[in-house]
């Protein structure tokens, strides 16, 4: 093996890899612009049909309202709803969105109000159409401040006060500190993005430098130089990890920014721009890349060695395509709200890092698993540059055809 | 100088069971020579010379090349020698002066030298002026000067050349030939393959025709017009051939 002749290939490897626009693509230009477009144009959009649905002045149909004139007037009278004439196809309506909610008074319903058993108001509208469950709302608010103003007035009749409606009053106060409730938010998703992150980043290189490099030709090129074999994977192997941790480090450094930009932008309510406010420090981010570093040369290396094993660039897409689902299932599986580490699950490749990721974010170190994990990953990492050194020795592999 | 003792090299194929591209191969190639490896597509051409050049390792026998074993010091045997085929293209991103220089730090030539090297040969085959334009921008023409321009960075004493004028028009083939030319008067051992006669006929000191991966008759072309009687060299191939396909075939 020689350091010099290692350094030689992965500067050859370097140059080539930045002057294909393909990879600026894929590793540079989809990484940094994907996530702001992403999230600020997604949240921008968001925010702005979600203030628009919040200013509508829904329409909204009263249903049997006949015999509750006393009713049907508060609901009029609100300066929030638009009251249409009945018509029989209500629902339809409320299908088509031409009006945002029915309400329905059950006969008698003023009558009732004086002492009989309580009737119920349904209220129809549309589950998970926005316009139609801001009307929803907008009615559900008219009705409670109806029979508010109904209780008040008997208690004022009574000479009782106003505050028996509300005896007590309810209030939630957080006290876990503020990484620990993004940790469990969205700051689960930093190692999860990290770990697939520097596997499709290493993906497209690893094939051009193996089945590429067979396709065009070079592969026997390379092979009749004095270079040792090692030497040759080494290099290869380096670039493909230097491309699988430029695409993370870049897509982090986009994320992040991207979050800040959500967070602070006046686009958002207040509450909901909270959620994007992660409290992620610099040290929790170098802690998380730290534990997927084992996992990336594991990637590259296995990457390598499939590619390596196909014919042309077209096999060696059909061969790692589906290796993105293999880190995606374990990565997803590990977000999953209860699934905790066990010392069997530390053993578990991706599994594993994705989790101890999850804890780290939340601000929780637990070393004796972050060793064990360190230990097992590196292992795996080793056994896979080791097949790959071996498989760039085999002709049956290097001239399959 | 090459010297082949009786190099074999066998393949597993699933469906053909085993092939035994090259038998028993053993023949001499001298300082100041050419060596001609004559033979039909599938002959075992290419798989003899990938073996001298340290690409395959021989499964029997072995050749020894200036001095060293291909199967015990085979990067040192790649240090000794210039390969060129049609195989061996070159990488399209890089410039064709990154090129050169890429092969001559891989054959661990110093900075000095290697910049002296590089424009000594530059000038010698007139490539200054496309020595910046990369690889998959250069024509025909100036691609094999490129490629020739990588085997000599490190003025190996021994080039092997597997067909290495297959495909190319006249003009470029005709650089090729004088190129291999050019390598005998200075000194250099010379091994190519081909198939067209009037090449070996032009170029060749020896010519080996070999047929099924057996190396079949061997000689300067003189000796073997007497051996077979016969004046064209055509005919002598396939007086040669003729009876060992048959037995292929009917085997």
């Amino acid at each position: 093996m020689s350091v010099r002749n290692i350094g030689i290939v992965y500067r050859k490897e370097l140059t080539e890899w930045l002057r294909d626009r393909r990879t600026l693509i894929s590793t540079v230009l989809v990484p940094l612009l994907a996530f702001p477009i992403l999230m600020v144009g997604m949240t921008s959009l968001m925010a702005v049909m979600m203030s628009k649905a919040e200013k509508e002045v829904p329409k909204v149909m009263v249903i049997h309202g006949e015999n509750s004139p006393e009713l049907v007037a508060a609901l009029h009278a609100s300066k929030d709803l638009e009251i249409v004439p009945y018509a029989d196809d209500w629902k339809d309506q409320i299908s088509n969105k031409e009006i945002r909610a029915a309400v329905e008074i059950p006969s008698g319903f003023d009558a009732s109000l004086n002492g009989k058993s309580p009737l119920t108001v349904q209220i129809h509208y549309y589950q998970g159409e926005v316009k139609s469950e801001y009307g929803a709302g907008h009615v559900e608010d008219s009705l409670k401040s109806f029979r508010d103003e109904f209780v008040k007035k008997i208690l004022e009749a009574k000479n009782l006060p106003d505050s028996l409606i509300s005896p007590f009053r309810l209030e939630r106060h957080n006290v876990a500190p503020p990484e620990k409730v993004s940790g469990a938010a969205l700051g689960g998703l930093l190692g999860y993005m990290v770990i697939l992150l520097s596997m499709t980043g290493a993906i497209y290189p690893a094939i051009d430098l193996t089945a590429g490099e067979k396709e065009r030709g070079t592969m026997e090129t390379i092979l009749s130089s004095p270079l040792s074999r090692v030497d040759l994977v080494l290099g290869k192997f380096f670039l493909v990890l230097s491309a699988s941790l430029a695409t993370a480090i870049l897509s982090i450094i986009s994320m992040g920014a991207s979050f800040y930009l959500v967070g602070h932008s006046s686009a958002m309510a207040k509450k909901d721009a909270a959620v994007f406010q992660l409290h992620i420090g610099v040290p929790t981010v170098l802690s998380v890349f730290l534990m997927a570093l084992p996992l990336a040369v594991l990637f590259a290396a296995v990457l390598l060695t499939i590619a390596l094993f196909a014919k042309s660039y077209k096999e060696a897409q059909s061969y790692l395509t589906p290796m993105t689902f293999i880190v995606v299932i374990p990565a997803v599986a590990s977000l999953l709200p209860g699934f905790d580490l066990t010392p069997k699950l530390a053993l578990i490749p991706i599994l594993s890092t994705s989790l101890v990721c999850k804890e780290i974010v939340a601000g929780t170190f637990h070393w004796n698993y972050i060793l064990l994990i360190l230990l097992s990953s590196s292992v795996y990492a080793a056994a896979a540059l080791f097949i790959a050194v071996k498989m760039f020795q085999r002709e049956s592999v290097l001239f399959r055809s | 100088m090459i010297e082949a003792r009786g190099l074999s090299k066998r393949f597993q194929d699933k469906k053909r069971g085993e092939i035994r591209a090259v038998e028993n191969v053993s023949f001499t190639c001298q300082p100041g020579k050419i060596y001609g490896l004559l033979g039909a597509n599938g002959a075992g051409k290419t798989t003899t010379l990938r073996l001298l050049a340290t690409i395959l390792e021989p499964t029997d026998g072995t050749a020894v090349i200036c001095g060293h074993d291909v199967v015990e010091e085979p990067e040192k045997v790649r240090a000794s020698v210039g390969f060129l085929s049609t195989a061996t293209a070159l990488y399209p991103r890089l410039t064709a002066q990154e090129l050169v220089e890429y092969f001559g730090r891989l054959n661990g030539l110093d900075e000095p030298t290697l910049n002296k090297r590089v424009d000594d040969i530059f000038n010698r085959l007139d490539m200054n002026g496309f020595r910046d334009r990369r690889c998959d921008k250069l024509s025909t023409g100036m691609k094999q000067k490129t490629s020739i321009a990588r085997t000599l960075v490190h003025d190996p004493p021994v080039m092997i050349f597997d067909e290495p004028t297959l495909g190319l028009d006249v003009m470029t083939a005709r650089t090729i030939t004088a190129f291999i030319r050019e390598c005998r008067n200075n000194g250099k051992t010379v091994i190519f393959s081909t198939h067209v006669m009037s090449e070996v006929e032009k170029l060749c000191d020896t010519i080996g025709i070999i047929q099924s991966g057996k190396l079949l008759a061997e000689g300067p072309l003189d000796q073997l017009r007497q051996k077979y009687s016969e004046n064209d060299l055509e005919e002598i191939f396939v007086k040669v051939v003729a009876p060992h396909s048959v037995a292929a075939e009917a085997h």
